[in-house]
């Protein structure tokens, strides 16, 4: 199964997991899988149109999926899915 | 959580202005937008002046009170108060009445504007009890955070691509800091250090110190306005990576004219980048309010960050004050430091042959009028990017020790500038 790395700011929804292993074929289902066993997580990561969130970044084993198909981007069993808040620097 | 705050009252999300306590976060939970300090802007009215200021010694905690911390600073006494430089020759260059350059390359220690950043960082991190601090970073930050904790007795540990230029790699190094190198472009040594932030109890300086960190960058634009006799400049040219410091040189601005320390005028603060990492100017000059990801691949590895964090409020505010921003290629980054270098003895980093070469552009395609006020804020030292001109400023020419040959040289340069 695809692992999902919880970040800080989440853990509260998903009882301090900090990885929760998913069954799903694409970015999109990770997100609906997420919200059927962590209600309420869903509307953390996507607007009210279903696109993620501005600050929300999302990476599939270290790539960020704007780079790939968005939430159409495919998962396969060995996946690692990350989600990250924008941070500043330089 | 201490309860005294300083001028703070709370810190609150740009996006849903839910508000947290003043502590070390840096988003919010419902919908990760960028937690921002709030002030109590009344208690600052009553206590901060024109008089008070320039009472104080010339660093940029002249100000203290617009800036986020609870007691007297801790880490970096001696930062900002940079020199704001009057540039006639390069002026005339570009075309303009009146410029000035806000020279950061000559920032106490660190030479950049770095500095200003880490030492609101790193102070209200030991506020709130850290003793080991970390940033994620592209060279200048990290030798900031190196410098400041050395000296400061904290133990750090910075975060860098690992094929950075050398002279920002030892500039980490020397001062005993631990230096990760990560084989990566920035945006995946940012996406690591907010998963090793989310495990390590440090104060991440631009991570989860960053609304502190942040606010930082304000000092540039107070200073800017004291140094020009309290008064806003038309036009600020500012370079953007993640886009933070020209956010937050337009909110100095409107903090001193809400303060009434300078009268209320209009002014834009615009945006200069590489072409070769230009997510923000590309959506700018389209019009949009978003921009795309890109793949940095550019000489100015200090602005190389292609999921720019404050690209959305930078857009916002150069769309808010009619500001313009532009990009420009390697050449025109060297071209630009050499302007720079030759009309008035400042060697600026690669970003600072950004913020030249689209100052430049800006003035020839009229959006910066010729007879207006223009400020180019310059935020890193040459010495640190050698790398990026070595072979493109020429070379010395060798002679013997013979008085002979000096004097066979200049006769064969007055002959070849004749010929010419």
């Amino acid at each position: 199964m695809a692992k999902v790395r919880i970040p800080t700011p989440l853990r509260k929804l998903t009882n301090n997991e900090e990885l929760v292993e998913v069954n799903a074929a694409s970015v999109g289902e990770v997100f609906k899988e997420l919200q059927s066993r962590f209600p309420g997580i869903q509307e953390r990561l996507l607007d009210e149109s279903g696109a993620v969130r501005r600050f929300v970044n999302v990476y599939v084993n270290e790539e960020d999926i704007r780079f790939l198909q968005n939430q159409e981007t495919p998962i396969q069993p060995t996946d690692e899915i990350s989600i990250i808040p924008a941070i500043a620097g330089g | 959580m201490e309860k005294q705050v300083g001028f703070m009252k709370a810190l609150k999300c740009r996006e849903c202005a839910r508000e947290y306590p003043l502590a070390a976060t840096h988003v919010c939970e419902f919908d990760f937008g960028p937690l921002e300090v709030v002030y109590d802007y009344a208690r600052i009215g009553a206590s901060l002046s024109r008089e008070k200021i320039m009472a104080r010694p010339p660093t940029m905690w002249r100000y203290r009170e617009l800036l986020p911390i609870a007691h007297e600073p801790t880490v970096g006494f001696q930062v900002g108060y940079t020199p704001l430089v009057k540039a006639n020759r390069l002026a005339k260059k570009l075309g303009l009445r009146e410029l000035w350059i806000k020279n950061d390359t000559v920032n106490y220690p660190t030479l950049s504007f770095k500095d200003r950043v880490v030492s609101v960082a790193l102070s209200r991190a030991r506020e709130l009890g850290f003793t080991t601090v970390a940033c994620a970073s592209t060279g200048n930050l990290a030798n900031s955070v190196a410098a400041n904790a050395a000296s400061a007795g904290l133990k750090s540990y910075v975060f860098i691509p690992a094929d950075l230029e050398q002279g920002k790699v030892i500039n980490s190094l020397v001062y005993g800091a631990n230096v990760i190198g990560i084989r990566g472009h920035y945006d995946e040594v940012n996406r690591l250090c907010a998963e090793i932030a989310g495990k390590f109890g440090w104060a991440f300086v631009n991570v989860n110190m960053r609304p502190y960190y942040a606010e930082g960058s304000k000092s540039m634009g107070f200073e800017i306005m004291e140094q020009l006799g309290w008064q806003i400049p038309q036009h600020t040219v500012v370079c953007m990576a993640s886009g933070s410091l020209l956010t937050k040189i337009h909110k100095s601005y409107q903090e001193f004219s809400k303060l009434g320390l300078v009268n209320e005028a209009s002014y834009k603060v615009h945006g200069a980048q590489a072409t070769g990492c230009s997510p923000i100017s590309t959506a700018q000059k389209a019009g949009l309010d978003f921009f795309k990801p890109v793949k940095p691949n550019t000489i100015a590895k200090s602005l190389a960050i292609g999921t720019p964090a404050d690209g959305f409020y930078a857009l916002k505010v150069m769309k808010e004050t009619g500001a313009s921003s532009d990009d420009v290629t390697d050449d025109e980054i060297r071209e630009g430091i050499r302007l720079l270098a030759e009309c008035e003895g400042i060697f600026a980093e690669t970003a600072g042959g950004v913020t030249v070469g689209v100052a430049k552009k800006l003035v020839a395609s009229g959006k910066i009028p010729v007879n207006d006020s223009v400020v180019l804020c310059i935020t890193g030292h040459g010495l640190k990017t050698l790398d990026a001109v070595v072979g493109h400023v020429g070379r010395p020419r060798e002679i013997r020790p013979s008085l002979r040959e000096f004097e066979a040289l200049l006769d064969a340069e007055a002959k070849s500038a004749i010929t010419v």
